[in-house]
Formats: structure tokens, C-alpha cells, sequence
């Protein structure tokens, strides 16, 4: 049933009766060509993408939980294609391109808002560095600026100019960059697949990976065996634990990252701000509240839970350069798993089992990465060849040199 | 109308008055109220506007759960949005204003929602606004976020500080309630250190208001002497106005006291957040009372039923004249009483329940007031306050048996325990088919590092709700968790009560039971957020049917109340819709905090300045005062330069570079890393850290050395002097030093732990100025000391010796391409060292640089810069810094990884020199673009500008790079567009600029 203004009027005429429900709820069915670990936002978006893009319809998704339950239900919401290294900078472009058109390519209002994205700047040397990813932003067809103090006085009156431990110099400002209600584009791709004739199979969990002779042949689950041609792993911060029913070990460690969000405000932020001298980034949600969040709390972990300490960080980093802050609320913070990799970057690739895919390792970076993460990963599952943006997201590159770390730390997760 | 009663009020001091404001009406109170009993008094029962529809809302609560009465409150930096009027006690002056209406408070044009709600029901935002699609950006999503949101974001900076305290203890219970009390007095008894928090200002909690007994004493006694005792106890701490905010992993706890809030004073903090380390935590947080979902239940004038009780007896506040109670349970019936107590009108208590039978019945039913069983509020009259309510049969559909005018309404829908400390942290729930909540599950508390609980529940929030169950409970809460301290003093006799004998209660999700969607649509789930039954329904319908889908998709408990009033409602609206059990459908998470706490307060004093702390190097405040232009360097502030009156930076920067290539230059370089590195082991301990070979350095000499990861990449450089046979000092980049030597010992530790080798980093115990220029050695000799010639300390060796009167080691090494000597002295010594060299260095025109000139003469010499040339995805051969990699080596960290297929790439890019074709200077972070095109349409490119300047020495632009095939092509011209998009020309070059011999370094 399509979503549409008129629709919405009919309906309250009539009583609200005649809405359909958003998806439906199979029984798993004994055989697919694709089973899809995991009902995410990257999962949800590689069946849309695999059943609209590629004719592949015969799919089905499996989910342990509620669809959407994972990380694309907990982040920060932010989209952005602000990226460096010439192996990220160009997937994110191509997902800033599909975000731009997904309302109307899956009739769902996911309430894409392009209202800018700013990095602050507050060092000659941190200049330099955001004029170089401001060239490399460009060169991949993205848009990028750099500003000056007087230009984000005027967009920000409310930062801390005057006496702060880091004096804001410039920032780093891509236009296009925003965010998104994160819910609602689970539930759109959910919508969009389950149209295109995907099966949406929930509270379904994955309990063994059969592989014969090196062939994947289908998944056992807690509803029954299941039988497929190809199947994809694409379960986040539940990676490492999927991934070990196929006896894989993969070069990730599980993080909890926390979010927060403070009580509803009327509108003051024009858009994303990023505060790196601190660990601190900020935005207002449509409902009014300011989202933000910080750095991973840096222990390995499966709980979903937080602690105080990068409470505390994310908050004095608040009050330092949103010295206004501190008489808002509050209102309620919660913890995501981040399936770190070892340079910061993903994973979309083959691995050693004919039949068996990964998608991984999207560190706390997956949300903006979601519909070119499904667009690439149906790419390789419909064609089994790295869609062209997507081609060094390998497995293999850490045993060949060839990392693709952003922030140029190296092998350590928690610092990413 | 509510107003005053002539007499009564526990909290009150009717000698006080106190004088606030409400959207500018002059109004007063009493001294104790708070400004929701203040504002009721006065008869203000319009407070707020909902969030969606813009209804009319009052005051419906009397504490943390109040979802309604939000206001601003103050002005400018004390502006302070949303805060709870039922939360706020009233100060002398208190400033507020009601939020979320334009133009008034009374008539509010955003109400026109409330006129199409049935085209606004749940969701329907994801189902619209999408053509054209730039609508959404220019025209649907500016108004969506103009009329969401509620109070205005504060504007200005926030005046108020804030501060944390820490603290250990055996016990920490929350909530100072008759439980709270009792699990103190028996932990307090056994021995343990026990901190008792409560968020009101109030000891004693509902217990004082019912009206019970406690060792045949009335409670309010019991709780004033329980209180003096617990004070006089030596192990107890007590805290009123502070909230128990959230449960962390380990026993760590949040307390949130809000200091001044109900007495702002200059000069002491607002708020104080308690981090507490417990053994053990009893929450003995009470409970709260459920709404009913009739239509019409968001109106002014319809309350809590425990609410109105509060009013009447804390507060003496009518909240109507005739007030109809409308309950499923007993409890109601106290309020009942206590109305009539107070002389007013209860013109009848309307019980869902079929038939009950108990004392308090009894009661009601002795004092005249009429009771109507198995009936229902049909709905509730009047449009922005409550004229009447419709009787009608619980069991039926709605029809109007009959109206009974009144003012106000009280409602109970029974009593749900506050679990979200409990679940904070993991703790488990069941279901009470018999109370109709969840409470916590005792044998799935959290649990700590060895395994066991370290949370337990006590009182109401254990779910037992009658005054006797409740002590008996918070009794051997207090006892057990004392004992799981490690306490075990003998235990005193508990506290006693009768126990109430209680009708059972009766869940009513929905009334009446066969409401049809017009009711529905007006019964209130969510009151802040507008989520109705009807919304609820729609979406489980619609197939959110997870109970976190329905919150999501409806905001259903998503608003700042946190679903403390509706959850348990709105899970049974979506249970019945889905024909599912209430425990199958599940709770939706509990995160901390339990209610929301200022920014401020969580970031206590780090702000401004104070956010980080400082370094500052012995001539830090010498740099201040002579015109330092600061850059933050790690946690350091380092001078860019020091600008003279009516002088540029650029010019400042031009001056320097001048002055030390011409004359005489110093450089606070105490910032420099300086980590000792010694033992026997110590030379094979570098060979491993650094690329070069540092084991065959002799004492006495220095030697430039690359450290790399484990993956390859150049991470850091310096120098390394060997002091003896078995110490060596590494010098580190100023940003790198902690991380580096964080790196040395994560190797030492996980690696090499059997290697005898110690580190410790020095860098903050000598001041090291490095005395650069052609007279450079000179002014040394001027001041006199050590032998400092060429013979006697050639290039690339240290000393140990005096300089003047200072004891001083000083390196003969050079970063800028001239005749340098670095000195570090005694920290303590270095500004008299710093005033030394510039009083000798007068006759030289000496002149301090900053980083910009000490940047700008490294490039002048082709010198890399950490950070600069590198980035962590560079290594040292794309550097040309095959001379610093030993070869001898069998290993070092990174020599496996540079052998990889990517790291010997040919194609990698390298290490060159750029100059402009006209002398103007490469914009930074420009990319050489080269031959065709990449995916996305863009030039492809081949190499990149690292580091660029206008060169003083050469009078023109130079720059490094990286360039693809670099070394071999030189002398090519490449085109590096900058942000702007302009094409910029640049010839490839050797990187060296200055002096490629060494003549003048080496003098």
C-alpha cells in the first residue's frame, strides 16, 4: 500500500481503519537463494537492494530480535561523506547519493535532513589536515568547505568563542551532510523488501551455519533449518559470534559505544557539530532533542550497556564548546556494540566458504553507511564481484599492507 | 478551581510568603511549597501545552513522574527549560514561564492539531511529506521542527558551576521513604557504612501522607525520631535533594543533589553529582501511581488520586471543590477520605471493580460519599478544565448513565513498583498478575564482578505495597545487604505495623471495557507526547508489534517523563491488540538516568578553561607576556610566534625565521618527549622500538631514529642520546610523548616482560631550550662554562657540564639546518636559564621563534615532520628514509609489514620536493591530479602536498609532497587544484631547499 498525503487524509476520514500492516509475518519457508543474517539496517537495505535493484526476490532475512533492534536502532543518526582514504571516501559519497533519494525510492519518510555537517577546527596543523580531506571529499564528487571563525560565529553564536581550551579556528563543512530518523529507515527498507516479495522472518535466531565440503548450504535456526544457495552474514555487533558458527574468526573486537539525548528542545542547532579537540558530537533530532555522543568506552563487550566514565568525557566535552549546555537535561543514554576493525574500516567481501559473505566491521560508522553497505553487499551477492566503490573492503588486507586507516593509529580497536 | 485550604500543609511555614512569577502574574506562596502546590493554590490549573496536539494540560502528579506541568524557569544564564513545577520548591523571586504555545499560554494556535488529530495519529509523519522532495528540506521539515521540541534551548552561557564528589561505602540505599529508613537503621545497625539518599526534600515519603501507624506511633513520628537516630549514627550519611540517577556496572552509582535549585545562591553550586562506589545498593524507591485511559483524561483538574492526597496533606491545596475519584483499586479510597477530611466534596468514588470489601470502604462509605461499583468514567466534560464526568458501565461501551458535575478528577489504576535502577544494570522483572505490574525478580538481581547480586530491592519497590509487607521487606534488605558488605553486628528488633487489609485490585486498561474508537482516540497513554489508545492500537495494527516497534513508532514513553506513568498502560493497550500475555509482550529498557539531570552537573568543573588541563612548560607565563600567538600541541600550549606590536603573524613568523638563520634564535623546546630508557637490556630493547640500530650508539653520542607500528607506518621520530652503557634518552615529538611511551611499555609489559629494561618519562623534569643560529655557540661562550667548540662537542654528541651557573646537558643536534645546541637544565631553573641566554644574546639581537618558524626552517632542510609527512598510512621508504632503516637488523617493529605486497608497491607515493613555477606558496591538503577520471567523474590523482610555506631564506613558496614515482621525476610540472578549485603549478624538486651539504649545521 503506498504511503502518500492523500492517503494519510483519506484515512483520518475513515477512521484510521484501512492502514495495512507495514510488512508481513512469514513462516520461514524451507529454501531460499539468499538468507540474509541479520534484520539491521545493512541487512534490511542488501534484501531491498538485492530484490529491487538486482531481481534477486527470492531472499529472506533473518533476525533474532525485532527488526531493527541492533545498531541502526541506537546510533547518533548522523549521514555524512566526510572521509579521507580513497577506499572510504567514495562509498560514502555513493551513500550520501542513495540517502538523498531513499524517500521516494521507498515511499517512507525517513526524514533525510541535509542540514550540514561542521567540524571544528582548532589548530594550524588540524587545518591542514581538513583542507587535505576537504580536496579528497571533492575529488570524490562530494561537496566540502572550510570556514572561518566569523562564518560559524554567525551559524553558531552559542560555541564557545571566548574562553575556551581550544579556540575554535575553522571548521570542515560539508552541506550535504545531516542525519536521518534512524528507525524509520529499517522499517522503510523493511517495508520496501517485504513489497519487493522479501521474507522479513523475526524473532528467528541463527543457531549453526551448515557447510559441506567448503560449500555453505543454509542456516539452522531456533524456527528450523533453513536451506539456501548463498548466505550473508550482516549481523554488526553480533559479527564475531555469527561468523564463529562458520568456525571464522574475524579481524574485529566487539565495543560498546553510548549515545545520549536530552530532553526536547525548539530548534538551535543548524546541523552536526564535531568537537575532536574533545571526544564530543551533536545534533538536534526532528523531535527536538540534542543527540550526542562521544568515543567507545573502550573494553571488549556484548552488553548494550554503558558506564559513567565516557559519560562524564562526553559531557565536559559538551559544556567546553557549548558552554549553554549546561542547564539542558539529560534525558537518557544508551549503549550500541560496535564490531571494531583492526584500521577503522569495513568489511564486504567473500570469504572461504564457497556460498558464505561478510559484512562487517562497520565500527561506529555503519548508520551513514547503510544503503551503499546494501547496495555494495547485493552487489557482490547478485554478481559475486565488489561493486566498483566497494572494492577494497577486503579481508585479506591486513595479510597484504594494505589497511585502510583513517585515522592512522593502526591495529587497535578502541582507538578508531 | 483549586485553591488554598485555610489550614494545614505538613511542608508548609505559613509565616513565610513567599512572591514568584508565572508568565509574568505576581503570585505567592508559602515557604515549603512547591511551585506545582503554589501554582495550584493560586488556582493556576492551566500549566503547559502537550507536545503534538497542543492540548490544554494541568498539573497531574506531585513528583518525578509529572509529565505536564513543565517551565522555564529564570533568565538568560539561569535560563533553564523544562523543568518539573511538581520537582521545583518555591524560592523568594522564582521566574517562570510555561512553554510550547505561541501566542499565549491560553490560546495557542498550535491547538489547531488538536482539531485534525484523526489526520495526525501515530506515525503518520513517515506515510507523508515526502513530494516534492524538496519540500520536505524547505517547507515540511522547518515547520515539523518549529513545532516540535518544548522548552527553548538555552541561549546563553550557563552562570552556574557544578561539582563532583567521591565517594566509598559499605550500603548506599535510595529513596528515603519508610523503607529507605527502615533498610538504614538495620544496615547502619549491622556495622556497614551506609549513605541514605532521598530526591525529595522530605523524609518519610507516602507513608507520612496515608497516614499509617509505625510502632504504635503515627509514621510521621516514626520517621522524625528513625531520622534523628540515623543522624546521630556515625556511619550513616544522609542526603535530601538528591536522586539516585542511575546504576552502573561494579557498584558504581550516580546521586544526583541539587544544592541550590530551591534557594539560588552566587558563589555555591547548583547541582552536586555523588559518584558512588557501593558494596551494595538497595533501591527503596517507592512506587508510582498508574493512570486510567478514559476518554478525556488529560484535562486540567484530572490528577493521580495519590496525588490530590499529597496536595491536600503536604500542601494544603484543593485541587477542586468537588473532586469524583475513579479507581480500580483501594488506595483511591484514602483520597477519598482525606477530601472530605479537609471539608471538601467527593461526590462520588466510581470503582471499576465489581464489588470490594475492606475497612477503607468501610470508611468511605461511614463518611457519606456515595460509591458507584462496576462503573466508569465514560469521559470526562469541559473543554480546558473539568466541568463534569459521565457515568457509565465499566463492562459497557460508554453509554451516559448519568453526569455528575465537579472540578477535579482522581484517578488510580492500581500502583507499578520504580524498577529502573533495578534494570539499569541488568536486573531482571516479573509479572504480578495479582498487582497488575512488574517488580523485580529477586533471584535475577544485577550482578557484579564475583558473580553475585549487588542490587536488592526494598518496600514498594519490591512490589509489596501494604505498610507492614514494606518494613518487613526493607527490614531484611538491610539487613542482608550490611551482611553481603561484610557486617554482622547483632540485629535490632524491626519496626512493626498493621497490616491493611486490602480489597484486590482489578486491572482496567481501558475504560470502559468496550470503549469504541471515538472514546479511544481521546484516552490518553502518553500525556507529554500525545500517544493515545488508539495510537497504540493503530500500531500494532499497522505491525509494530514489538513492544520497542510501538514505543518507536507511537513515542510512547519517549518523552522526558520517560513512560514513568504510561508504560505499564500503554503495554497492556498493545498485549490486548496483539492477544498476547502482558509478560510476553515485554518492557521496553530502563536506562539511566532516572531522571534527567543537568549537563552541568555530569560535567562538573571541566569547562572553559578548566575543560583540560594545561601544560605549561617553565616558560610558559615569560611566552605569555611577550606576545605569544598560542597553538595547542597535545596538551600543551606551544607560541606560534610572538607577534610585536603592529606586527602580522606572517610578519612575526618572517622575523624569526630571519633572525635565526642570520643571528641568534631560541626555541622553548621543553614540549620535546625526553623517556629514559635503562637496563642491561636497554640497546636491544630500542633495536626492537626503533628502525635504526641504537644498540652500537656509544655513550656520549646522539642518533636520529624512526619508530614505527607494528603494521609499518612511521608513528613517531627523535633522537637518541646514549647516556651510559645501559641508558639511553629518547627524545619524542611534543604531542607523542605519553603515547610513545605507552607504546614502549605495552611491549615491555606483553612482549618483552622477561627483557630488563625500564622506561620513564622525563619530558616535565628539564626545561630544554635549543640556542639556534650562526651565534649560537658564541653567546654559550659569552656566558661561559663547558668547552662547547666543535672539537670538544662535535655535531651529533652530548655533554654534561655547566653553563654559566647552570648545571646543564646540552645535545648538539639540529632541526633546523643551522649551528644548534639543545640545553635542557633543571625544570625549576629554566626560565632564570631562559632570561640567562637572552640577556647574553642581547648583543646578538636574539630573538625567540615559535613553531612556525621552527616548521618553516625544518622544511627550508628537507626535515620531515611527524604528522605532517606522515599520517599513519606512510612509511619510512616512502619518505626516502632508507638510510635510518638498518638492514642488519633481524627484526624491528615494522619490518615484517613493510615487506607486504602493498608496502613494496612501486607505484606508492613518495617523498619530494614542490616549488611554485611563480614563487607563491601551495594551498594545503592539495591533491596533484593527473591523467583521466575515477568513478564518480573526478580527476584521478598522483600525489599530495604534505607540508608547505613561504620560505624567508629563499624568498619564495617551497612544499613537500608525496608523488607517485616522485624521485624519478623530477623537475615535472603537476597541477594541485585547492579547495577553491584553482589550478596551482608546481615543479618537482629535491626536498632539501637549505643548505643540502650541512655546512651550516655542521660547524
Amino acid at each position: 500500500m503506498g504511503y502518500s498525503a492523500f492517503k494519510v487524509f483519506w484515512q483520518g476520514l475513515t477512521g484510521n481503519k484501512g492502514w495495512q500492516p507495514a510488512w508481513r509475518e512469514p513462516d520461514p519457508r524451507p529454501q531460499y537463494d539468499i538468507i540474509i543474517i541479520g534484520g539491521g539496517g545493512h541487512g534490511l537495505a542488501t534484501a531491498y537492494y538485492l530484490a529491487k535493484e538486482f531481481g534477486v526476490r527470492n531472499v529472506a532475512v533473518v533476525e533474532k530480535g525485532w527488526l531493527g533492534s541492533g545498531n541502526i536502532g541506537r546510533n547518533t543518526t548522523i549521514i555524512r561523506a566526510n572521509y579521507l582514504l580513497p577506499g572510504n571516501q567514495p562509498f560514502y559519497e555513493l551513500s550520501l547519493k542513495l540517502w538523498e533519494n531513499l524517500e521516494q525510492d521507498f515511499n517512507y519518510n525517513a526524514m533525510v535532513s541535509q542540514r550540514s555537517i561542521l567540524n571544528l577546527i582548532h589548530s594550524d596543523p588540524q587545518r591542514d589536515a581538513f583542507a587535505r580531506r576537504a580536496n579528497a571529499m571533492r575529488l570524490s564528487g562530494a561537496d566540502s568547505e572550510l570556514l572561518g571563525p566569523d562564518e560559524i560565529r554567525a551559524l553558531c553564536p552559542f560555541l564557545d568563542f571566548d574562553n575556551a581550551r581550544f579556540p575554535i579556528q575553522g571548521a570542515l563543512r560539508q552541506k550535504r551532510g545531516g542525519t536521518v530518523r534512524h528507525d524509520a529507515v529499517a522499517w522503510g527498507y523493511a517495508r520496501g523488501a517485504d513489497m519487493h516479495g522479501v521474507d522479513i522472518i523475526q524473532n528467528c535466531e541463527v543457531t549453526g551455519i551448515d557447510i559441506t565440503d567448503g560449500v555453505c548450504t543454509g542456516v539452522q535456526t531456533t524456527r528450523g533449518p533453513i536451506r539456501a544457495k548463498k548466505v550473508a552474514m550482516c549481523a554488526a555487533g553480533s559479527s564475531g559470534r555469527v561468523a564463529a558458527l562458520a568456525d571464522m574468526r574475524l579481524p574485529i573486537e566487539s565495543h560498546v559505544l553510548q549515545a545520549f539525548v536530552t530532553e526536547g528542545l525548539k530548534p538551535t542547532l543548524p546541523g552536526v557539530i564535531t568537537f575532536g579537540a574533545g571526544h564530543f558530537y551533536v545534533s538536534q533530532s526532528d523531535k527536538g532533542g540534542l543527540v550526542f555522543g562521544g568515543d567507545i568506552d573502550g573494553y571488549n563487550t556484548y552488553a548494550q550497556r554503558g558506564n559513567l566514565p565516557v559519560v562524564e568525557d562526553v559531557c565536559e566535552g559538551g559544556m567546553a564548546i557549548m558552554p549553554m549546555i549546561g542547564r539542558a537535561r539529560l534525558l537518557r543514554g544508551w549503549g550500541g556494540v560496535m564490531d571494531m576493525s583492526m584500521d577503522g574500516s569495513p568489511f564486504i567481501d567473500k570469504t572461504g566458504t564457497q556460498g558464505l559473505y561478510v559484512n562487517a566491521g562497520w565500527c561506529y560508522g555503519g548508520f551513514k553507511a547503510t544503503p551503499a553497505s546494501g547496495y555494495c553487499y547485493a552487489h557482490l551477492l547478485a554478481k559475486d564481484q565488489p561493486h566498483e566503490v566497494a572494492t577494497q573492503f577486503r579481508l585479506d588486507r591486513f595479510r597484504r599492507g594494505a589497511p585502510i586507516d583513517e585515522k592512522g593509529v593502526g591495529a587497535q580497536p578502541n582507538l578508531h | 478551581m483549586s485553591t488554598r485550604l485555610a489550614s494545614g500543609g505538613r511542608h508548609l511555614d505559613r509565616s513565610r510568603s513567599v512572591d514568584f512569577s508565572f508568565n509574568g502574574k505576581r503570585l505567592r506562596g508559602f515557604q515549603g511549597d512547591t511551585l506545582a502546590s503554589a501554582l495550584l493554590a493560586n488556582g493556576q490549573m492551566l500549566v503547559g501545552r502537550s507536545f503534538k496536539y497542543h492540548r490544554p494540560r494541568g498539573i497531574l502528579a506531585s513528583g518525578a513522574e509529572e509529565p505536564n506541568a513543565l517551565v522555564n524557569m529564570g533568565k538568560s544564564g539561569q535560563f533553564e527549560p523544562n523543568q518539573q513545577a511538581t520537582t521545583q520548591q518555591l524560592f523568594d523571586g522564582l521566574y517562570a514561564t510555561s512553554q510550547n504555545h505561541w501566542p499565549s499560554l491560553e490560546f495557542d494556535i498550535g491547538v489547531l492539531n488538536n482539531y485534525v488529530s484523526k489526520f495526525l495519529p501515530s506515525g503518520f509523519y513517515y506515510k507523508t511529506f515526502m513530494a516534492p522532495r524538496a519540500a520536505w528540506k524547505h517547507v515540511f521539515e522547518p515547520i515539523v521542527r518549529q513545532s516540535a521540541g518544548l522548552g527553548k534551548a538555552p541561549k546563553d552561557r550557563d552562570d552556574d558551576f557544578y561539582e563532583h564528589f567521591h565517594v566509598h561505602t559499605d550500603v548506599l540505599i535510595i529513596g528515603g521513604g519508610i523503607a529507605g529508613l527502615a533498610a538504614a537503621r538495620q544496615a547502619a545497625a549491622a556495622g556497614a557504612q551506609v549513605m541514605l539518599v532521598e530526591q525529595t526534600a522530605h523524609w518519610g515519603g507516602r507513608a507520612v501522607v496515608d497516614g499509617a501507624e509505625i510502632d504504635g506511633m503515627p509514621a510521621a513520628d516514626w520517621v522524625k525520631n528513625t531520622v534523628e537516630d540515623l543522624e546521630n549514627a556515625e556511619n550513616v550519611h544522609l542526603r535530601t535533594r538528591a536522586m539516585g540517577a542511575g546504576v552502573f556496572d561494579h557498584g558504581y552509582a550516580l546521586v544526583y543533589e541539587r544544592l541550590t535549585d530551591h534557594a539560588p545562591e552566587p558563589g555555591l553550586p547548583r547541582h552536586r553529582l555523588w559518584r558512588v562506589r557501593a558494596k551494595q545498593i538497595v533501591t527503596a524507591t517507592g512506587a508510582i501511581e498508574r493512570p486510567l485511559s478514559f476518554a478525556g483524561n488529560d484535562l486540567p483538574g484530572v490528577m493521580l488520586a495519590g496525588a490530590v492526597r499529597d496536595y491536600v496533606a503536604n500542601w494544603a491545596v484543593s485541587p477542586g471543590d468537588r473532586t469524583v475519584v475513579v479507581t480500580n483499586n483501594d488506595d483511591a479510597y484514602r483520597t477519598a477520605l482525606a477530601l472530605k477530611q479537609a471539608g471538601l466534596e467527593v461526590p462520588a468514588v466510581i470503582d471499576a471493580r465489581t464489588h470490594a470489601q475492606s475497612p477503607v470502604i468501610d470508611a468511605v462509605r461511614e463518611a457519606g460519599i456515595r460509591i458507584e461499583f462496576g462503573r466508569a468514567v465514560a469521559k470526562v466534560k469541559g473543554r480546558a478544565r473539568v466541568e463534569g464526568v459521565g457515568l457509565a458501565t465499566q463492562a459497557g461501551e460508554g453509554a451516559v448513565l448519568e453526569e455528575i458535575s465537579c472540578d477535579a478528577v482522581a484517578m488510580s489504576g492500581g500502583w507499578s513498583p520504580v524498577v529502573h535502577l533495578w534494570s539499569h544494570c541488568g536486573g531482571k522483572l516479573i509479572w504480578d498478575e495479582a498487582q497488575a505490574h512488574f517488580r523485580p525478580d529477586p533471584d535475577l538481581p544485577p550482578l557484579g564482578a564475583d558473580g553475585a547480586g549487588f542490587v536488592r530491592t526494598a518496600g514498594s519497590a519490591s512490589g509489596a505495597l501494604s505498610t507492614a509487607d514494606v518494613l518487613a521487606d526493607a527490614d531484611g534488605q538491610g539487613r542482608a545487604a550490611a551482611m553481603a558488605a561484610g557486617h554482622k553486628k547483632r540485629k535490632k528488633a524491626g519496626p512493626r505495623a498493621e497490616t491493611e487489609i486490602a480489597a484486590p485490585m482489578e486491572p482496567v486498561w481501558i475504560m470502559p471495557q468496550g470503549a469504541g474508537p471515538n472514546l479511544r482516540q481521546k484516552m490518553w497513554l502518553d500525556y507529554q507526547n500525545d500517544v493515545k489508545v488508539s495510537d497504540v492500537q493503530l500500531a500494532a495494527h499497522e505491525g509494530y508489534e514489538s513492544v520497542e516497534h510501538t514505543k518507536r513508532y507511537t513515542t510512547l514513553g519517549m518523552a522526558t517523563d520517560q513512560g514513568k506513568l504510561c508504560n505499564i498502560n500503554g503495554l497492556a493497550v498493545l498485549s490486548d491488540a496483539l492477544n498476547a500475555g502482558i509478560p510476553q509482550v515485554g518492557t521496553t529498557t530502563f536506562r539511566p538516568p532516572y531522571t534527567p539531570i543537568s549537563f552541568g552537573a555530569i560535567a562538573g568543573e571541566a569547562r572553559a578553561e578548566t575543560f583540560q588541563p594545561l601544560r605549561r612548560t617553565a616558560m610558559h607565563d615569560w611566552h605569555e607576556k611577550n606576545g605569544a600567538y598560542w597553538e595547542p600541541v597535545g596538551h600543551w600550549r606551544r607560541p606560534f610566534c610572538y607577534q610585536r606590536d603592529g606586527e602580522s603573524i606572517e610578519q612575526a613568523v618572517l622575523r624569526e625565521v630571519n633572525n635565526t638563520r642570520q643571528s641568534l634564535g631560541l626555541l622553548d623546546a621543553s614540549t620535546l618527549g625526553k623517556i629514559l630508557v635503562k637496563g642491561p637490556d636497554a640497546g636491544r630493547f630500542l633495536d626492537m622500538m626503533y628502525t635504526n640500530m641504537m644498540s652500537t650508539l656509544k655513550p656520549g653520542r646522539c642518533r636520529y631514529g624512526l619508530m614505527c607500528s607494528e603494521n609499518g607506518f612511521l608513528s613517531d621520530d627523535g633522537v637518541v642520546a646514549r647516556i651510559d652503557d645501559d641508558t639511553f634518552l629518547c627524545h619524542t615529538t611534543s604531542g607523542g610523548a605519553d603515547r610513545i611511551h605507552a607504546h614502549m611499555e605495552e611491549w615491555l609489559q606483553t612482549e618483552w616482560w622477561d627483557w630488563k629494561v625500564w622506561t620513564v618519562n622525563l619530558t616535565e623534569q628539564y626545561a630544554q631550550v635549543a640556542v639556534v643560529g650562526p651565534k649560537a655557540r658564541e653567546v654559550l661562550e659569552l656566558i661561559g662554562g663547558m668547552d662547547v667548540s666543535a672539537e670538544a662537542l662535535p655535531f651529533m654528541t652530548w655533554k654534561d657540564g655547566r653553563i654559566g651557573d647552570f648545571n646543564a646537558r646540552v645535545y648538539r643536534i639540529s632541526f633546523s639546518g643551522e649551528l644548534s645546541f639543545e640545553i635542557a637544565v633543571d625544570a625549576h631553573r629554566g626560565q632564570a636559564f631562559w632570561d640567562a641566554l637572552l640577556e647574553a644574546g642581547a648583543e646578538f639581537g636574539v630573538m625567540p621563534y615559535g613553531t612556525e618558524a621552527l616548521h618553516i626552517m625544518r622544511a627550508e632542510k628537507g626535515f620531515i615532520m611527524i604528522g605532517d609527512e606522515s599520517d599513519g598510512t606512510v612509511i619510512p621508504q616512502d619518505l626516502g628514509l632508507h638510510w635510518a632503516i638498518s638492514k642488519k637488523k633481524a627484526d624491528f617493529l615494522g619490518k615484517r609489514a613493510q615487506e607486504r605486497a602493498h608496502m613494496t608497491d612501486p607505484d606508492r607515493w613518495q617523498l619530494v620536493g614542490l616549488e611554485t613555477l611563480d614563487g607563491s606558496v601551495l594551498p594545503d591538503g592539495a591533491y596533484a591530479v593527473g591523467e583521466g577520471e575515477n568513478a564518480n567523474g573526478q580527476r584521478n590523482v598522483q600525489g599530495r602536498v604534505t607540508s608547505t610555506y613561504h620560505s624567508p631564506t629563499l624568498g619564495k613558496g617551497i612544499a613537500m609532497g608525496l608523488v607517485r614515482h616522485g624521485p624519478e621525476r623530477m623537475g615535472e610540472v603537476l597541477d594541485f587544484p585547492g579547495t577553491d578549485g584553482q589550478s596551482n603549478k608546481a615543479r618537482i624538486v629535491s626536498p632539501v631547499f637549505y643548505d643540502p651539504e650541512g655546512e651550516k649545521q655542521n660547524v
